[in-house]
């Protein structure tokens, strides 16, 4: 199964995605053909410290959702423990809205696996894991097609590059849970446990898989570090906006006329994309508002995107985040309501279960809101919503509750009109709300 | 130590060490802060969210159950920031509870009843459908009703961390979640029946107690139980004069909140139809038939008597289930009244080999909190997380929470293995195998060695010697079966040693038959069995003597006797038992069966009928006499009678006994079994027939012989 891929926009950068168009693109060949392991070829000869510095240098901020600074990540790392280390790829890639990392692994795999090599080399780890989305299935058979091509030539294995160092990468796959994105539920489901997240501190970089110092990165924060050997960290930062470095896939969906993922450096007018990069609204239809980041971003309205750019501050200055780079764009027919019900859906299935408040928060809130959408509410519904929201924001044991909570919170707040207005409808298919405990 | 920290809490100033968790250190100050899911003892959670405080200078509510205190640290854990957070958890918890309260056993001691009281909210804006599910049966003790859960994981922690017997896991997500069993539908573990006591809602709920009382209406009774030597402290929920439940949730005693199978459930044989309750005389045709008490105890005074005047050939067989009050009682009466030596129990471990062994030794008898303080123990042929529940829990919680190195030197697999340093020896090559861990062992800073019953004897002296030749301080528990071995020895329920282990000689007596003599004996003119079964292996056994037994159950033995008396069980009786590590506890009568007389009151009895010159004795007056002549039992009995331990240090001078190791012979008691008692109790019964053969050995159950209901009681 090959992704059919949107049309390239002549307003991208094109960095990490300039194989995506190329035929053949997976194949080692083509890697080699367009620079493919110079990178590597540059970080071997170079010390930790170093490789280190060169990542803080380029201002490479984590593409998962949190946009955490890539070098500082790396030099948390325990060098000298005498443990074995490990490099794990989070290819987990499960937020609504989010396809970036599909095609990173579809189109470019020895990208990936070039930036996990010097992950590996930095902290002369012995193994490592990609660990991919169960959902994923289809990559599992590209990207270990890529893995034994990049044995065959050496970039793996024994002795890689006559460095004397030894490194082995394997692919593990997720069973089905948004939860196995969260890093430290990553590592429970990799070492064969159940998908739930490990109380933090202390922090994987420290005491990751297999109680090991570990670096866990995600898919696209790996496939962005080869050209940053290869071009050089300033190169790379000067791509971006100051905090911010580089070029991010951006995944745009929802009512306009040209969705897909385009590379975008950091710091892009939203505006710009939405009318340039992606042909404008469908149909000549209004924006409504933009959900900036993902699901579990809180959602823009129209007018606060007129000067909003695409980066990890301006976006945190508007009180929502830039999240794992997925937009959603939504036009004036978009009933919220229904959308707020789709995300807290979503949340309530993927919630694990581990702590209270996500676990009966998500699942209440899909209540009512559904019985709210179904024609079934009452006037107090619409308080008790945010109520519910505000309960679990930041009481959560992981962010997930916090990612159900922002969202739900802001629809309400920003649309409490469209949610009264349900107030008014009567109810589609059922009798009045169930009062009664059953 | 490190230097000790202030912070503050509540405005009050506190010091705590850092590293302590700031939820212990409030506690320390008298600040509790709520919590479901944190439980002393067990991996942390944070998954409740009820401990949330605000703690100034971060942006949000802080755990209290993780969070280490600092430094400066300024916290308030009630502010209205913090109630409203409480208020808001409980209310998301409540939304899928069922709040059947009204017909849930845990209603009125819950801890989520107590935590709503306190914090919650008292009216529900929840009105949507609530989540059902099914109860389920995991196994003839275990219930589990998921819309009652909570999720706290307290189950699930105490069985993989506390037992190391992982029956429990998640399953489902989100709010499907559940606990279920890791194997089926059904548990493959100990039944012991942790996991629904340390429950703090009506989620867990055992097979014995569900539906049966409210807790309000019951009279709760701190005593010991006897299904085996560990004596785990039990408490007794009484309701008219019935065993409803028993539990430690108190966690007071030697074993805290521990209790095995046996100790939670087994109690159910003291209300078995079975139980005796009138004596019963044989008559001329050889049929037992109900008397009452005044014409089987002149029966036995007069046979005795007769016995007596003509220097006739008595046996006494004592119990290792009867109280310290009621051994030193009996071997009185039959050294006294019945002027003989022939008195003897059933020896499951060779005790009065190690004493001979240790002779000269001071502080080599191992008490029971050595075995949580100990930094390490090695188990010698013993597999004894089926035998001795409570030590070995104790060792186990010790390595878990102390680091505490463990050895095994077992023939078999055992559940040590899986955390032990271990080693298979068979039986008789393990002087080999230890000779293999000796460098090991000695560089040990100490060393409890805990034994079974193949080392005996000879061996003990060879095992001693290994000891001392570690050149550490090594102490010895010689593990015993029953509920007061250790007593029986103690007291003097022996042919040729007195009460403390003096010599037979000075009380100008010369020593008896032992057990095995007395019953091979064939001109034997009474044998006076109490608390004991030997015709259960020996159907031929004296066959010629009038027979007189004191038991609860018309036992093998019982159906051959002249004459059978009643007898009370542990749990309706007053007295003390000592435990295989020396603890003297304290029994408190807490049930009653009519009919039924303590074995002090049948022995104080027929020494009244005797016409003897004896003050009629009582538990306290015997005690006393105990005390006054039993090396190392001058003990305070302010820690015992307030429900605690005191331990007893018998003799370890010189002993004048005749050596006789083939008198050992072990019971082979599993988790599932105790002798006659447990073939009584039908939840023991129910439990080895239900599926989850994980820890049943079939070669060592008892075999069970269908169970003859006389109909005398209830």
């Amino acid at each position: 199964m090959a992704t059919k891929y949107n049309d390239p926009s002549p307003l991208e950068v094109r960095v990490i995605s300039q194989r995506f168009q190329t035929p053949n693109s997976a194949s080692i060949d083509t890697y080699l053909a367009t620079e493919g392991y110079d990178g590597l070829k540059k970080a071997i000869a170079m010390t930790p410290d170093a490789i280190i510095d060169t990542l803080k240098a380029s201002n490479l901020r984590g593409r998962g959702g949190a946009g955490f600074p890539t070098g500082m990540k790396w030099s948390f790392v325990p060098r000298t423990t005498g443990k074995p280390t490990y490099i794990i790829c989070n290819s987990d890639e499960s937020e609504p809205g989010t396809c970036k990392d599909r095609l990173l692994m579809e189109k470019d795999p020895h990208q990936l696996i070039e930036g996990m090599v010097i992950a590996g080399w930095t902290i002369k780890s012995k193994k490592g894991y990609i660990f991919i989305r169960g959902e994923y299935r289809y990559l599992i058979d590209i990207v270990d097609k890529a893995l034994a091509e990049a044995y065959k030539k050496g970039f793996l294995g024994k002795n890689i590059l006559g460095s004397g160092w030894d490194f082995d990468l394997y692919t593990h796959t997720g069973a089905g849970a948004y939860e196995c994105g969260e890093e430290s539920a990553l590592l429970e489901s990799l070492e064969g446990k159940r998908g739930i997240p490990r109380l933090k501190p202390p922090f994987p970089a420290v005491v990751g898989a297999f109680q090991c110092p570990t670096i866990l990165n995600n898919t696209e924060t790996f496939a962005s570090i080869p050209v940053i050997f290869r071009k050089g960290a300033e190169w790379y930062a000067n791509l971006g906006v100051p905090k911010s470095g580089g070029t991010r896939l951006t995944c745009v969906s929802g009512h306009v006329n040209k969705p897909g993922v385009y590379e975008l450096p950091l710091g892009f007018p939203m505006m710009k994309l939405i009318n340039e990069v992606c042909g404008g609204m469908r149909g000549g239809k209004k924006l409504k508002a933009v959900i900036p980041g993902g699901s579990s971003a809180p959602v823009l309205k129209a007018e606060e995107c007129i000067d909003l750019t695409l980066d990890f501050d301006a976006l945190a200055k508007a009180k929502t985040m830039a999240g794992s780079g997925g937009l959603v764009i939504l036009d004036e027919d978009t009933d919220i309501v229904s959308v707020a019900l789709r995300t807290i859906k979503f949340y309530a299935h993927e919630s694990c279960g581990w702590c209270i408040p996500c676990r009966e928060g998500t699942t209440w809130l899909k209540k009512i809101i559904g019985r709210l959408e179904d024609g079934g509410g009452v006037p107090s519904d619409i308080d008790l919503i945010g109520e519910l929201a505000a309960n679990m924001l930041g009481r959560t044991f992981c962010p997930l509750g916090d990612a159900a909570a922002m969202p739900i919170g802001a629809f309400v707040a920003k649309f409490r009109d469209e949610f009264e207005g349900k107030l008014k409808q009567t109810r589609a298919t059922k009798k009045e709300p169930d009062l009664v405990v059953v | 130590m490190a230097d000790p920290i202030k912070l503050t809490i509540d405005g009050q100033e506190v010091q705590s060490q850092p590293g302590v968790l700031l939820i212990n250190a409030a506690k320390q100050v008298g600040i509790s802060i709520p919590s479901f899911c944190y439980y002393d003892g067990l991996s942390l959670q944070a998954a409740c969210r009820m401990c949330l405080v605000e703690v100034e200078k971060t942006p949000k509510l802080q755990v209290a159950c993780t969070l280490p205190v600092a430094a400066g640290m300024v916290v308030h854990t009630d502010s209205p920031t913090v109630r409203q957070a409480r208020k808001g958890t409980l209310e998301f918890l409540l939304t899928n509870h069922p709040l059947d309260c009204p017909v849930c056993d845990k209603g009125g001691e819950c801890e989520l009843q107590d935590m709503v009281f306190r914090y919650g909210a008292g009216e529900s804006r929840f009105r949507e459908i609530k989540q059902h599910v099914e109860e389920k049966q995991w196994s003839p003790v275990v219930f589990y009703d998921a819309p009652r859960c909570i999720l706290c994981y307290r189950c699930v922690r105490i069985c993989d961390e506390g037992l190391g017997v992982h029956a429990l896991g998640i399953g489902n997500r989100g709010s499907s979640s559940e606990i279920i069993p890791n194997h089926g539908d059904h548990l493959e573990c100990d039944e012991c029946g942790a996991c629904i006591d340390i429950c703090p809602v009506g989620a867990l709920t055992s097979g014995t107690y569900r539906y049966k009382t409210r807790p309000w209406e019951m009279e709760h009774i701190g005593t010991i139980c006897t299904h085996c030597s560990n004596g785990c402290k039990t408490t007794l929920g009484i309701r008219n004069g019935e065993i409803i439940r028993a539990n430690n949730r108190d966690k007071s005693g030697i074993n805290g909140e521990f209790l095995c199978v046996k100790g939670r459930y087994g109690f159910d044989f003291n209300e078995h139809p079975s139980r005796l309750t009138s004596p019963l005389l044989k008559t001329a045709n050889g049929e037992l038939r109900p008397v009452s008490w005044a014409v089987a105890l002149a029966t036995v005074a007069k046979r005795f008597s007769e016995f007596v005047a003509k220097g006739g050939k008595f046996g006494v067989i004592g119990s290792n289930h009867t109280t310290n009050e009621e051994n030193y009682l009996l071997q009185k009466f039959t050294r006294q009244i019945l002027k003989t030596s022939n008195i003897d129990h059933h020896r499951t471990g060779d005790l009065l080999g190690l004493l001979a062994a240790l002779r000269g030794r001071k502080n080599t008898l191992a008490t029971t909190a050595d075995l949580s303080t100990t930094k390490a123990a090695l188990i010698l042929d013993a597999d004894l997380s089926q035998e001795h529940p409570l030590l070995a829990y104790l060792l186990r919680t010790n390595w878990r929470l102390n680091k505490a190195k463990v050895w095994a030197v077992t023939p078999g697999p055992v559940r040590e293995d899986s955390y032990a340093t271990t080693k298979r020896a068979a039986l008789g090559e393990e002087f080999r195998a230890l000779g293999e861990l000796k460098d090991a062992l000695a560089a040990e800073a100490e060393l409890v060695i805990l034994f079974g019953a193949a080392i005996k004897g000879l061996a003990l002296a060879k095992l001693v010697a290994f000891g001392d030749s570690l050149g550490i301080p090594v102490k010895y528990v010689c593990l015993l079966d029953y509920s007061n071995s250790r007593g029986a020895s103690d007291m003097g329920v022996l042919p040729d040693l007195l009460p403390g282990y003096h010599n037979i000689a000075d009380g100008g007596l010369s020593p008896g038959l032992n057990y095995d003599e007395m019953l091979a004996s064939p001109n034997l003119d009474a044998l006076w069995v109490v608390g004991s079964n030997p015709f259960a292996r020996r159907p031929s056994a004296s066959a010629n003597a009038f027979v007189v037994v004191q038991d609860l159950f018309l036992t093998e033995t019982a159906k051959r006797a002249n004459v059978v008396l009643p007898a009370a069980s542990a749990y309706e009786k007053n007295g003390t038992v000592t435990n295989v590590c020396g603890g003297l506890q304290k029994l408190t009568r807490a049930a009653k069966t009519m009919g039924a007389k303590s074995d002090l009151d049948i022995i104080a009895l027929l020494a009244k009928e005797m016409r003897t010159d004896w003050v009629t004795p009582t538990v306290e007056t015997v005690f006393q006499e105990i005390k006054r002549l039993v090396l190392g039992y001058d003990l305070p009995l302010a820690a015992i009678e307030t429900g605690g331990v005191a331990t007893t240090t018998p003799a370890t001078g010189e002993l004048s006994y005749r050596a006789q190791p083939e008198l050992v012979r072990s019971s082979g008691n599993t988790l599932f079994t105790s002798g006659t008692m447990s073939k009584y109790s039908e939840m023991l019964n129910s439990v080895m027939e239900s599926p989850g053969a994980l820890y049943h050995d079939p070669n060592k159950t008892q075999e069970r012989a269908p169970l003859e209901t006389t109909g005398q009681k209830k």
